[in-house]
């Protein structure tokens, strides 16, 4: 049985935690699958607490708020002390570890760390830790297939920024590689 | 031989103004103009609230009857879908200069190509005779029955200074109906800011100092002295703004 | 099939207004709505339509007022507090008898309030967003699909009937993004519209688009005359969708984001055994009366999931008759109930239909 996948994006505001919620959306939409976005909203452009919910799944989408992830990827302390206790027993945990100071304390889910924003400035794209999470985060879980990925990015990627699109994919893969 | 004669653009209705009213004045003029300029069939205009509410009876052009103060916006949105159309609006002091102010000067400063005639008779009228944006300092009115004191109520607003702070504006002028010299020039005034929009000049507005013996509490004679003696000393008449000189 | 697309609920109420024929927008910006214009900003000048920003929601349903009056299709959008400042404007288009579609994604008040998502502007809608005596048409999609489709349905529904229609949407639905199918283009303004001012051409008499009688009969006339196309309404547009109820015990009513939460919750309730089912109104005025009276003859209660402190439980007890007892679930501020909240009530319900 193929589960619903119900994902949660935490973090600050300019990490990119909308865009990589939509690169999910766009894939699943390239899969055919049934699906929802939603993301916080809030007085603040930049900065403060941000988050996007994600759900993909094979029925038509319920309440498209997400009150028990089971995939969480977060980028920022308060956003691990906000979402750990709220996912479900089994749930997989990203986090990335360059911000995020501390372990997950559960020992029912599965915590996956990964030094994405150190990972993101060595390549020389500092922007592009929210895609090196979210490529582990694919691999692990196959909420959606790797190969929807360009498709996706595609999409999402706006025209006048199209140059971006080769090094977005180097950070998908890399994230794919360090969970292998 | 006729030597006078009604404009085609008035209706036959019989206009509910008090005697001594220039509204009238007024209304004959808008029409001599768009018959003048042959737009009768492409005029669309919009009435105020306030005594000239029920203008959409008197032209015979389209009417649309507007929310208090909002006709501009009114008219802003009847140009927009059909820019080819002459679109008028036709508003007292409380309509246009209080509670449309915002839709006044937003109008002006899109440089809405839209036609504003604007009746200042420094008075609430339909309503009995309140104070209004224009009245002048030590006016007394229903509201303001010591006389306007610009301590506690302020000093009027003169529109035509105001919007000539505007870069958008075409035409701004204000004249008077008082003589017959006034009203020619009156016509002169009215008929350029139709033609302005004609033309694809833009906003054009029209100010004309009126007089309301009813709630002056004056003889129509004495309000038309009224307005030499008190309104011209605090609202000069002439061209505010002029883009074609 | 149509090709689906992934698209914010606000953009696919822009896309379908535009593909509705709807070549006018006026507007002023707040949140969370902002998307309809920042979508029509992009489009209209593409398409030779008019985007206006407005300088206030007052003048921007002022312009829909002008844009209506030459029978073209105008749309305005905003969000609770623009939408009673539009109020004044809205009760004039109703007055005058001009179609036009207002959006109105809903955040928490009164007053300022807060910008999260909220169902608190129920009876301002449901009960004519304006003074004097009149309805709008109302809608309320639960889906982004719904948001595309209502607001086709909207404008051809408001132009029949000469009346403005409202989307009554929230945050949440105006943010979130699904795949959407979105509806066939139409030509913009299609239809005859002998009562607009378009200009006499010198062919006919004046046409004058007013609210104002002041002869009381007259006016009267004129209200009782809306009134019978309002019945007429009443018998023939509500629209709502039934969830399960073929063997229900409790009925879930809910409209909007807290109908998405309700169907969790009842998914939940059946997995635990309790018989409950849903019916969603998707008109909320004309409001679907017909299929919950026919239901309290089968229901132990009614179970109302709203967010707002229970302005439509009136409406569902008004429709049953009072003749079963209607609970309700509510959040409100921008706080959205949890599928785990809603599945109490109904648990509480099916066990003794007790009202709180």
């Amino acid at each position: 049985m193929m589960a619903e996948h119900q994902i949660v994006i935490a973090g600050f505001g300019g990490q990119g935690l909308l865009f990589s919620g939509k690169v999910l959306a766009y894939a699943g939409l390239e899969e055919g699958r049934e699906l929802s976005w939603l993301p916080s909203y809030g007085p603040e452009m930049r900065g403060g607490t941000a988050n996007c919910n994600v759900i993909l799944s094979d029925t038509p989408v319920g309440s498209p708020i997400v009150q028990h992830p089971n995939v969480l990827m977060v980028m920022n302390n308060p956003s691990l002390d906000k979402y750990e206790a709220a996912a479900v027993p089994g749930a997989c945990i990203f986090v990335d570890s360059t911000l995020v100071g501390r372990k997950v304390q559960r020992s029912d889910v599965t915590a996956c760390y990964i030094p994405a924003t150190q990972m993101a400035n060595d390549m020389g794209a500092p922007g592009l830790a929210n895609m090196i999470l979210l490529g582990a985060l694919i691999a692990k879980t196959g909420c959606i297939r790797f190969d929807s990925l360009p498709e996706a990015l595609h999409k999402v990627i706006p025209a006048r920024k199209a140059d971006l699109f080769d090094v977005n994919m180097r950070a998908l893969q890399m994230g794919k590689d360090f969970t292998a | 031989m006729i030597v006078f004669q009604k404009p085609k653009s008035l209706t036959d209705a019989v206009l509910h103004y008090c005697p001594g009213c220039t509204h009238g004045i007024v209304h004959r003029l808008v029409a001599e103009c768009i018959d003048e300029l042959g737009i009768e069939g492409r005029a669309i205009g919009i009435a105020p609230v306030g005594c000239a509410v029920m203008a959409y009876d008197y032209f015979t052009c389209d009417m649309i009857e507007a929310a208090h103060g909002r006709a501009p916006a009114v008219a802003t949105g009847v140009k927009r879908s059909l820019p080819d159309h002459v679109v008028f609006t036709y508003q007292g002091d409380g309509d246009l200069a209080s509670i449309g102010l915002c839709e006044t000067v937003s109008a002006a400063a899109r440089g809405e190509n839209i036609t504003i005639i604007f009746i200042n008779n420094a008075i609430y009228g339909m309503t009995g005779g309140q104070m209004a944006p224009t009245s002048l300092p030590g006016q007394v009115t229903q509201t303001s029955p010591y006389g306007r004191d610009v301590k506690t109520q302020g000093y009027p607003i003169r529109i035509c200074e105001l919007l000539s702070t505007l870069d958008a504006p075409a035409y701004l002028a204000r004249v008077t109906v008082n003589n017959v010299k006034n009203v020619r020039q009156a016509k002169k005034s009215i008929l350029k800011a139709f033609r302005n929009q004609v033309e694809g000049k833009g906003f054009s507005l029209v100010e004309v100092l009126s007089a309301c013996p009813t709630n002056w509490g004056m003889t129509p004679q004495k309000a038309l002295e009224w307005i030499d003696e008190k309104m011209i000393p605090y609202y000069p008449l002439g061209v505010y703004r002029d883009k074609e000189v | 099939m149509q090709q689906k697309v992934l698209m914010k609920g606000n953009e696919a109420i822009a896309e379908a207004a535009i593909r509705a024929g709807c070549r006018h927008y006026l507007g002023y910006p707040i949140t969370p709505q902002t998307e309809v214009a920042a979508y029509m900003a992009k489009r209209m000048p593409k398409i030779g339509g008019v985007f206006l920003q407005a300088e206030s929601e007052i003048a921007a349903i002022n312009m829909v007022y002008g844009v209506a009056s030459t029978g073209k299709r105008a749309m305005t959008s905003s969000s609770s507090p623009g939408i009673a400042l539009k109020c004044e404007g809205i009760s004039y288009l109703a007055g005058s008898d001009l179609p036009a579609l207002i959006v109105n994604v809903q955040r928490g008040g009164p007053g300022l309030g807060g910008i999260q998502p909220s169902q608190s502007d129920y009876f301002l809608a449901t009960r004519g967003p304006g003074h004097g005596d009149f309805h709008v048409l109302v809608f309320a999609p639960a889906s982004v699909q719904e948001m595309a489709d209502l607001t086709a349905r909207a404008f051809d529904l408001a132009e029949q009937y000469r009346m403005p229609a409202m989307i009554l949407a929230d945050g949440t639905m105006g943010q979130m993004m699904e795949p959407v199918v979105l509806p066939e283009a139409k030509e913009p303004d299609a239809a005859e519209k002998p009562w607009a001012t378009t200009g006499t051409g010198l062919r006919r008499k004046h046409n004058v688009i007013t609210s104002l009688y002041l002869n009381p009969a007259e006016l009267e006339r004129r209200n009782v005359e809306r009134f019978q196309r309002y019945a007429e309404i009443e018998k023939k547009e509500p629209m709502w969708e039934s969830f399960m109820m073929e063997d229900a015990e409790v009925c879930v009513v809910s409209y909007g984001i807290t109908a998405r939460i309700s169907r969790n919750a009842i998914v939940e309730a059946r997995r635990q055994g309790i018989k409950v089912g849903m019916i969603r109104p998707i008109t909320l005025w004309p409001f679907p009366e017909q299929p919950l009276l026919a239901a309290a003859g089968q229901v132990k209660g009614f179970v109302c999931v709203e967010l707002n402190m229970g302005q439509m439980k009136q409406d569902v007890e008004l429709a049953v008759r009072c003749r079963k007892p209607v609970d309700l679930c509510y959040r409100v501020g921008g706080m959205i109930p949890s599928p785990d909240e809603v599945l109490q009530h109904i648990r509480t319900m099916a066990e003794g239909g007790e009202r709180k």
